[in-house]
């Protein structure tokens, strides 16, 4: 075929250049979706308590997946200095991922518990008074902003559709869990463990039970972080997990 | 398709486009109105304002129902030189965010207001990127192509007012994009930051964009569409396919800034770097070819070095640049044949970019002379160089055992930017030299040797800001990795942050010289448009205007 065909028929050379760039991305992605393996089968992942999704929601808002990778890679220096490297079904409730792609600050992915509540407040609000060699801007605001989670529930309900599994239960006491979440010695605890199992974060995290601020929100997203999965139920030789 | 520009009142575009813009205002209004969030209020009333605005100019522009003076021309020429201005602007203001986040980099109390949220480096460094990639390349995308596809083809450009709507409707989508990241509103991927409201807009923005080419290649005089015109066509079509694709997402009410991307975790992973890395591959790459086969042989006053280089350059380019995401996920959870799939594509793609720079560096031959006599010229011819270097540091980057030094550190940053200093950014302007002269009659450019000065004081900050980054990258890479006698980590993560310390600083200053050229060039421009000093070329003279 002569390439005259295409200097010479614009709607022709526009379909061409659609075939040639639609091949290396159907070829790619789309097995994404169907191939055995691509997600570890694992336990413990569940779907983010709705304090913890207002966190992660916060995390995303400031940019902190700018200079923080959540996704430890397969080397020996990363594992010995983060954890266990980190796995496909560990971001699986992430609409989007936040696996960043610079670390001006360490990798998040595996922070749950490794700091109090405290340091992590201290941090938020001057990072140089915990670590007084790092760059991190302040983010002040956090713990002086109450959370505004009037829309928790239309959250839980559209991060549903998009294929996170919350049960109708987990929907309908959206707000109650939030806020029994932050708040220790409420009644709201029991139903928020029945809802979201026993491995759960419940604490004034800021340290003020019955105030709610976005730095909350945040700290109880960082505690959970790498936290979730029993590693004692992955095997990574298993056929199903052969990638 | 020829719509006459003599009858105004008949034209598709006189009354739909205004509906649109009214309707955005609306939509606007609505959400300043109803939004919960004080943040999307903000945004509402940003959008209704751009509508408002360019609303009123629709009216001055068509309302006394005259024809423009732009639609009686052989050429439509007031939409480039607005874009030539928007892209100026952008350019001073986008260098300079990333001067202010390279300081706070360096000294983290620089800039520092614990209580204004929008001030920190998390906000603001999308608000950079966006700016230089989207703000100012994206603007000198829409004016160069839109010189080069009248030109080449011998036609104005169809649509009536379509082009001067993709012009404002996309800088509208920058405003809201970028005081939207100030407020916090961001989806969080890379380079495809903007939430769902302003990707929407975008899309319908870039569909009139893709009409407006289209309909000016369709009623070309010209029997063969050159070979520039392929490149700005892949851009077009294929940002336009990577962007729907990639914004995927379900937003928590039609009221409200915050979606869920339809894709989670290792899918939205890959889809979002398939985006990413095409975003370099056809916005910062294709797109700016096209300026590459246009400006360059034409400056140099010497045809294309090989016509059939350019075909295989460009079939190949555009096939094999989309297989290249996966590089940005190496060792990560994607699945291991992605990741190998990926990484050999990207050391294929090494020589489909050298055709390119061979075939632009060699355009040169039998004017090599002209370097030494005219910089803008130089610069052009830099860039490519810069195109090359770049082109070939990716794909040694994208080696597994490479990128596992490389990935996450700065070496990465300082990649990015000798291709965004280096390439996209030394080709706008040499374009930009070339067509401001050419858009305003006037004979040459107010001073050479200012040109002179801002070419080599942005080279040294070229060289400054990729040095530095090198070195900081490697060390990075290097402190994080070592271990001591023991078989412990030698490093804490905080001391491979103070060891960045000299590095970040000799990046700001490199970064603040290629901001201080740009200055000059402002400068230029203005007093090449505006100072009487300057000849003007006759009037009677336009119809010679360059043509290829």
């Amino acid at each position: 075929m002569k390439h005259e065909v295409f200097e010479k028929n614009s709607i022709i050379l526009l379909i061409g250049i659609l075939i040639v760039v639609a091949i290396g991305g159907a070829v790619e992605i789309a097995p994404l979706f169907w191939v055995n393996g691509t997600v570890e089968k694992i336990s413990g992942m569940r779907p983010y308590t709705p304090l913890e999704l207002e966190g992660q929601k916060i995390y995303v808002s400031e940019g902190c997946n700018v200079c923080h990778s959540q996704m430890i890679r397969s080397l020996r220096d990363e594992v010995e200095r983060y954890g266990h490297y980190s796995l496909a079904a560990e971001s699986m409730y992430d609409h989007p991922f936040l696996w960043g792609s610079e670390r001006t600050g360490p990798d998040l992915a595996r922070v749950g518990g490794k700091y109090s509540d405290e340091w992590h407040r201290a941090h938020l609000v001057d990072p140089r008074s915990v670590v007084p060699e790092s760059i991190m801007p302040p983010y002040k605001h956090l713990e002086a902003t109450e959370l505004d989670y009037r829309d928790i529930q239309a959250m839980l309900k559209a991060d549903r559709s998009v294929g996170v599994p919350y049960s109708d239960d987990q929907i309908a006491h959206a707000k109650e869990d939030l806020e029994a979440q932050a708040n220790p010695d409420s009644d709201g605890v029991d139903g928020l463990k029945k809802r979201y199992g026993d491995k759960l974060n419940i604490r004034a995290f800021t340290g003020q039970p019955g105030r709610i601020t976005k730095a909350d929100a945040l700290i109880a997203y960082l505690q959970m972080l790498g936290t979730l999965v029993d590693f004692k139920t992955y095997h990574p030789e298993a056929p199903e997990n052969r990638r | 398709m020829q719509t006459p520009a003599v009858e105004p009142r008949w034209r598709f575009d006189l009354y739909i486009l205004p509906f649109i813009l009214l309707l955005g205002t609306i939509v606007g209004i609505a959400w300043a109105a109803k939004s919960p969030e004080w943040a999307m209020r903000m945004q509402g009333w940003t959008f209704a304002g751009c509508m408002a605005v360019i609303g009123a100019w629709y009216l001055g522009m068509y309302g006394a129902s005259r024809v423009p003076d732009d639609e009686s021309g052989l050429y439509t020429n007031g939409v480039v030189r607005a874009g030539v201005i928007a892209s100026m602007v952008w350019a001073i203001a986008g260098m300079a965010v990333g001067l202010i986040i390279a300081l706070q980099l360096s000294f983290p109390h620089l800039f520092y207001f614990p209580d204004l949220p929008w001030t920190n480096f998390g906000r603001m460094r999308p608000l950079h990127t966006s700016a230089v990639i989207f703000a100012f390349g994206g603007n000198v995308l829409i004016a160069t192509s839109f010189y080069v596809v009248q030109r080449t083809c011998r036609a104005r450009l169809w649509g009536g007012s379509l082009p001067w709507f993709v012009f404002w409707g996309y800088n509208a989508f920058i405003v809201l994009a970028g005081t939207g990241y100030l407020l916090g509103i961001t989806q969080s991927k890379e380079y495809a930051e903007p939430e769902w409201y302003a990707d929407l807009w975008l899309t319908i923005v870039w569909v009139c964009y893709l009409l407006t080419y289209l309909g000016t290649i369709i009623k070309r005089k010209e029997p063969h569409i050159y070979v520039a015109n392929w490149f700005y066509l892949a851009f077009i079509a294929t940002i336009a396919v990577l962007h729907i694709v990639n914004n995927l997402a379900l937003p928590v009410s039609v009221f409200e800034s915050e979606s869920f991307s339809l894709f989670s975790g290792v899918q939205s992973a890959l889809t979002q770097w398939w985006y990413g890395h095409n975003a370099v591959g056809f916005f910062l790459t294709a797109g700016f070819l096209g300026i590459m086969y246009y400006f360059i042989p034409k400056r140099a006053d010497r045809p294309i070095y090989s016509y059939r280089l350019s075909i295989v350059h460009f079939w190949s380019l555009i096939f094999i640049y989309i297989w290249a995401g996966p590089h940005h996920l190496l060792y990560t959870a994607l699945p291991e044949w992605a990741q190998t799939l990926g990484m050999t594509f990207s050391i294929i793609l090494w020589m489909p970019s050298w055709g390119g720079m061979i075939n632009g560096l060699m355009t040169l031959s039998g004017a090599w002379d002209k370097l030494r006599t005219d910089p803008v010229l130089r610069m052009m011819v830099v860039s490519v160089a810069f195109y090359g270097m770049a082109t070939f540091e990716g794909p040694a980057m994208s080696i597994k055992t490479v990128n596992a030094l490389s990935h996450y550190t700065n070496w990465t940053i300082g990649h990015v930017h000798s291709g965004a200093l280096g390439w996209v950014a030394y080709v706008s302007f040499g374009a930009i030299y070339c067509l401001v002269p050419w858009l305003w009659q006037k004979k040459k450019l107010y001073s050479n040797s200012l040109v002179e000065w801002h070419f080599w004081l942005s080279t040294l900050g070229i060289v400054l800001y990729i040095t530095s980054m090198w070195v900081a990258g490697i060390t990075q890479g290097l402190m994080w990795r070592a271990y001591n006698e023991y078989g412990f980590l030698e490093y804490s993560f905080v001391e491979a942050v103070q060891a960045m310390h000299p590095y970040y600083i000799i990046r700001a200053i490199g970064g603040g010289l290629f901001l201080l050229g740009t200055l000059i060039m402002a400068f230029n421009l203005w007093k090449t448009v505006n100072d009487e000093g300057v000849e003007s070329v006759p009037a009677g003279k336009l119809a010679m205007e360059p043509a290829e």
